[in-house]
């Protein structure tokens, strides 16, 4: 059984059901009688819809109703609050007037009997438009009004002036791309209200929030309200919050009283469902004769919608990651007529990331000094920001381990140097780093009479892992394996659990899990000393629980035996387990990134050959699914090095690449080598498990680690992602 | 999707009788349906060749091999006689989309593959391709992924197939039947330039319906390869592709074909590099040399003006590695 413990590697609890096609996500419940919700979306990006032609339409087979502004319920706004869950990142319901602020919004809203047919009559309905130049890119939007004040700013020192002072200095600036979640399964609703309740099955990264949103938007208390979403998949951060499409799917349910499934077209998952901004980041750094840092800016401007203000902050990370007295750090946005941005993998580090850590390369080299070494020698010992020390941090540990896996020493650190047949090899590498957080949770843990111990709470396993580690806590605590344990998540009818974002799911849920569970066997034993009970007149503190069975003084049961013995169904503990104290420590999880190119000059063909990362993530809880997430998380920043890029036409801002073909993101065959060091040090101060999360560390850093690569390849500095064929040629 | 007809003809004649203007033929659907779903075909009946037969692969005695409309992708690519003969046909196709896309995907419905400009693939979008007159969105749009050979100001786009390539280099002769009868069609006529009308991809009478397509007979001795360049490692489209066929006579070229993808508006023979090949000596120096010739006449835009080098590139290499096999000995 130990190989289900906490630590251990099992697999997957859901695996199986997955893999046959028998776990149903959003759009495979089926309720009697449901109609089929399409979008008619809108062609232009600025401007308002004049007029719209439904008669045709109307008119088509299975055709039922047709929404738009001029016929839409009126709703409320939820004043989204995270803290009161009921956040959503686009503020503005779909149909609540006519002017249009993006292309592929919801302009309307064809119901019919069939999917087919909504379609069908979708593309009949004729929308006519007054339309107005919109603001297509980052540029356009700076030109037309300037940027707004974002937040999680920060400053200490004078950076300016510290900087003026430098040995040596770079100025440099950065640019990423709208980058676009694509996860594979789309977006879906299926919404219906039974008895005057709101019941809505969704592909949901925040079942919770989605329930406290929808009860706001549509006046009802809460417990009217249920979202269920047992399987996803993917989100990527894209289904943290809710989407237009499913106020839209529920308003229609609900006018037309018959249940209402709205998919959403890959096509309008790049438009309506959130994106990660595009930024640009200026960097000025500065050393001393001896290659301190002693100035250290990182001003950035991300673009937001005209809706919402959606703040990229690319600086979260530098205010803490190195040494340094002189430090400033702004975000600011700007307005372009995109949809709302979201929180995409690692928000903020991500980007950000790529910037800090390809500048930092920059100055070492500009210092004259090893890129490893310069950082090494310059990590933060503790949160310079806030003043605190870490609780945990392992990150020149990471960087040793990582190197020496690597080869880093066996470098030749000239530019293009290292040749193996028709193809240069670049080495590269960066820092990596996530915050920690752990938030309020509850949770459900029952003993039951069957043998079987249960758990519920109101988190969703995205595809990472939760149903498992879940399982692996009670197996823990219970002694009682897999086969006899059933988990239940993402279903607002279970107590609150977290959003499954910010790599902070493990650290909140499973504490909650194991208090309901202390909670639960210390009601078994309370039960079991009682009169009647099978250990009647035992002084409770002396009654042990191990392994599933109670016992005192050589008397043993199993806890299901002492249950039946009682006719008691099961004994239940709930608890509610707070967020982390953040007086006393700085929670953050680290890692270094090892990083080899192949570039052919003669076929202007680049590749990732060859990737070590050794990760910092305090305690793994599942050394399988934890190994996982950072294998797929440095394939995904593979793709955003060289690969991810949502193109907006820079007349129009329409999307153009718009699909999977178009759309890149690396394929099995663009997947190197991944080496993956798990350095599995308890952060005990954080939790009583000690894990931190880690499903977004590794793909930050990861597109400046291959920019590094790539520079000491080719001897050309990449600024701008995605790393494209045509920024090098012409190189070496 | 726009309601259709489904007519499931049993003979080629019966599926020539079925098609009109509004119809179009149905192979594997891997082009079709997708436009279909998109708004951008909108067909009302759709002539399904599925029961037509036509999927045998047959040497011919003359040397020629002949191939039927329906023979899939994955099929023809693995034939023991396109591997024998014709290696280059054989990895053009496997560089081309996906494994299973390829099962379903058709000898006939890859030739009549339609572009991948995205700006086709929206009904909202200008473009004369699909709606001739509206205008080129391409043109002043994002056209990192467009023509550069080939191209005219109403169109840019460029075709997408890696297969066709392939026998653009190889030679060929489609067959089509239709109401009159039969034609042959020599390969480099059937697809058309845009020209002042981009709409009209490919010399097919409204009534016809492709039956064959067959090779040329292999060149004695030759050695050849596909080589093809873009941003990921698989599943994409060519940026740049070449397929190159050569003969030699000790270190000197006696026939060269040389034909590019994504790079022109068509499947295109590379006619002057060829010749220029013809007669001299196989240096990488040479190749370079040759491979300049045949951008001479390209016309890049904003976003795709490296295809030119990146072309230039594949030719390059394409022909090293061919004739690198020659060295070796590994003739085809």
């Amino acid at each position: 059984m130990s190989d289900q413990t906490l630590g251990a590697g099992p697999k997957r609890i859901d695996g199986r059901l997955k893999v046959t096609g028998k776990a149903p996500y959003a759009a495979d419940h089926a309720l009697d009688n449901t109609a089929y919700g399409y979008g008619v979306f809108s062609t232009i990006s600025r401007g308002r819809i004049v007029s719209l032609e439904l008669d045709a339409a109307r008119a088509m087979p299975g055709v039922i109703e047709i929404f738009h502004h001029g016929n839409f319920p009126a709703l409320h706004h939820t004043p989204s609050s995270m803290a009161k869950g009921n956040k959503v990142e686009e503020t503005r319901l779909p149909f609540e007037d006519e002017q249009v602020y993006y292309d592929g919004q919801f302009v309307a809203l064809v119901v019919a009997e069939r999917f087919d047919q909504a379609r069908a009559a979708a593309r009949a309905v004729k929308v006519r438009y007054e339309e107005e130049i919109p603001r297509a890119n980052l540029e356009q939007g700076v030109k037309a009004h300037g940027t707004k004040k974002g937040k999680g700013n920060h400053s200490r020192g004078d950076a300016d002036g510290a900087f003026e002072r430098g040995a040596h200095q770079i100025d440099v600036t950065y640019t990423t791309p709208v980058e676009t979640h694509n996860p594979m399964e789309m977006h879906s609703t299926l919404a219906h209200w039974p008895d005057g309740r709101l019941q809505v099955f969704e592909s949901s990264q925040g079942v919770v929030q989605q329930k406290g949103a929808m009860a706001k938007i549509f006046n009802l208390a809460p417990h009217k309200v249920e979202v269920i979403s047992t399987f996803i998949g993917s989100g990527f951060g894209s289904k943290l919050w809710m989407w237009p499409h499913a106020v839209a799917a529920a308003a229609a349910s609900r006018e037309i009283k018959r249940p209402v499934e709205l998919v959403v077209p890959r096509q309008q998952m790049f438009t309506t469902t959130g994106h990660r901004p595009e930024t640009k980041q200026t960097l000025k750094l500065a050393t001393d004769d001896q290659g301190r840092l002693i100035a250290l800016s990182h001003h950035s401007v991300s673009t937001t919608s005209y809706t919402d203000q959606y703040v990229e902050t690319c600086g979260s990370v530098t205010k803490s990651l190195y040494s340094c007295d002189n430090v400033s750090i702004t975000h600011r946005t700007t307005e372009v007529n995109r949809g709302t941005p979201t929180s995409m993998r690692a928000p903020g580090a991500a980007p950000g990331l790529f910037a800090l850590e390809s500048a930092i390369d920059e100055m070492a080299l500009e210092a004259g000094i090893d890129p490893l070494t310069f950082r090494l020698d310059q990590f933060a010992e503790r949160d310079e920001s806030q003043d605190l020390p870490f609780s945990s941090n392992h990150i020149k540990e990471t960087a040793e381990r990582a190197a020496e896996q690597f080869g880093w020493h066996q470098r030749n650190p000239t530019v293009g140097s290292m040749r193996d047949g028709r193809e240069i090899v670049g080495y590269g590498m960066a820092a990596c780093n996530w915050e920690a957080i752990k938030r309020p949770c509850d949770a459900h843990v029952a003993l039951r009479a069957d043998g079987t111990v249960y758990a519920s709470c109101a988190t969703q396993d995205i595809g990472t892992g939760t149903y498992t580690i879940v399982a692996q806590t009670l197996v823990e605590l219970t002694g009682v394996p897999f086969e006899r344990i059933e988990v239940e998540l993402g279903d607002t009818s279970y107590p609150k659990g977290p959003i499954s974002g910010g790599s902070w799911t493990t650290a909140t849920t499973l504490p909650a899990i194991a208090e309901a569970t202390r909670h639960a066997i210390d009601e078994l034993k309370t039960r079991a000393v009682r009169s009647g009970g099978p250990f009647e007149g035992v002084d409770v503190e002396a009654l042990t629980f191990d392994n599933g069975v109670l016992s005192f003084d050589g008397k043993r049961m199993p806890f299901a035996e002492a249950l039946s013995t009682m006719k008691l169904a099961n004994a239940e503990g709930e608890a509610h387990t707070e967020g982390a104290d953040t007086s006393k420590y700085s929670y953050r999880s680290f890692g270094t990134h090892f990083v080899e190119v192949r570039w052919d000059p003669l076929l202007a063909n680049l590749r990732v050959a060859r990737v070590v990362s050794a990760i910092d993530v305090g305690r793994v809880m599942n050394e399988k699914t934890a190994r996982n997430q950072v294998e797929g998380a440095v394939v995904m920043g593979i793709g955003m090095a060289m690969f991810e890029r949502t193109e907006y036409d820079p007349r129009t801002a329409r999307v153009v690449n718009n699909n999977y073909a178009e759309y890149l993101v690396p394929v099995h065959a663009d997947q190197p080598e991944v080496d993956v060091i798990l350095l599995d040090y308890p952060d005990t101060a954080f939790n009583e498990f000690g894990a931190r999360g880690i499903g977004e560390i590794g793909i930050t850093g990861l597109a400046a680690a291959v920019a590094n690569a790539v520079y000491h390849a080719t001897g050309v500095r990449v600024r701008e992602l995605p790393i494209t064929k045509e920024a090098l040629m012409g190189a070496v | 999707m726009q309601s259709f007809e489904l007519i499931r003809p049993e003979s080629v004649k019966d599926a020539i009788g079925a098609q009109s203007e509004r119809s179009a033929f149905i192979g594997g659907g891997t082009t079709l349906v997708d436009l279909m779903k998109l708004g951008v075909m909108q067909p009302d009946h759709v002539v399904d060749t599925n029961r037509l037969g036509l999927d045998e692969i047959e040497a011919l005695d003359d040397g020629r091999l002949k191939i039927g409309a329906r023979v899939s992708n994955s099929r023809l690519a693995i034939d023991a006689r396109v591997e024998r003969d014709y290696p280059v046909l054989s990895q053009a196709l496997l560089s081309g989309a996906s494994t299973g896309l390829r099962n379903m995907a058709t000898t006939a419905g890859n030739v009549m593959q339609r572009t991948r400009c995205p700006y086709f693939r929206d009904p909202a979008k200008p473009c004369n391709k699909r709606e001739p007159g509206t205008g080129c969105s391409a043109m002043d749009g994002i056209n990192r992924n467009h023509a550069v050979l080939g191209t005219s100001e109403h169109c840019i786009a460029t075709h997408p197939s890696d297969m066709c390539v392939a026998m653009a280099a190889i030679g060929a002769t489609v067959v089509v039947e239709g109401r009159k009868g039969t034609r042959e069609i020599p390969f480099e006529d059937f697809h058309l330039l845009p020209g002042d009308h981009p709409e009209r991809e490919h010399d097919l009478r409204s009534d016809e319906l492709i039956t064959h397509v067959v090779l040329d007979a292999p060149l004695e001795g030759a050695v050849s390869t596909y080589l093809k360049l873009r941003d990921r490692a698989s599943y994409e489209f060519a940026l740049a592709s070449c397929a190159a066929i050569v003969t030699l006579e000790g270190t000197k070229v006696t026939a060269a074909r040389i034909a590019l993808g994504g790079v022109a508006t068509k499947p295109w023979r590379a006619v002057d590099a060829e010749a220029a090949l013809v007669g001299e000596e196989a240096t990488a120096k040479m190749f370079e040399q040759v491979a300049l010739l045949a951008f001479q006449r390209a016309m890049p835009l904003e976003h795709n003006a490296f295809k030119v080098e990146l072309g230039q590139q594949a030719i390059a290499r394409a022909l090293r590695d061919a004739v690198q096999q020659a060295s070796q000995g590994e003739h085809q």
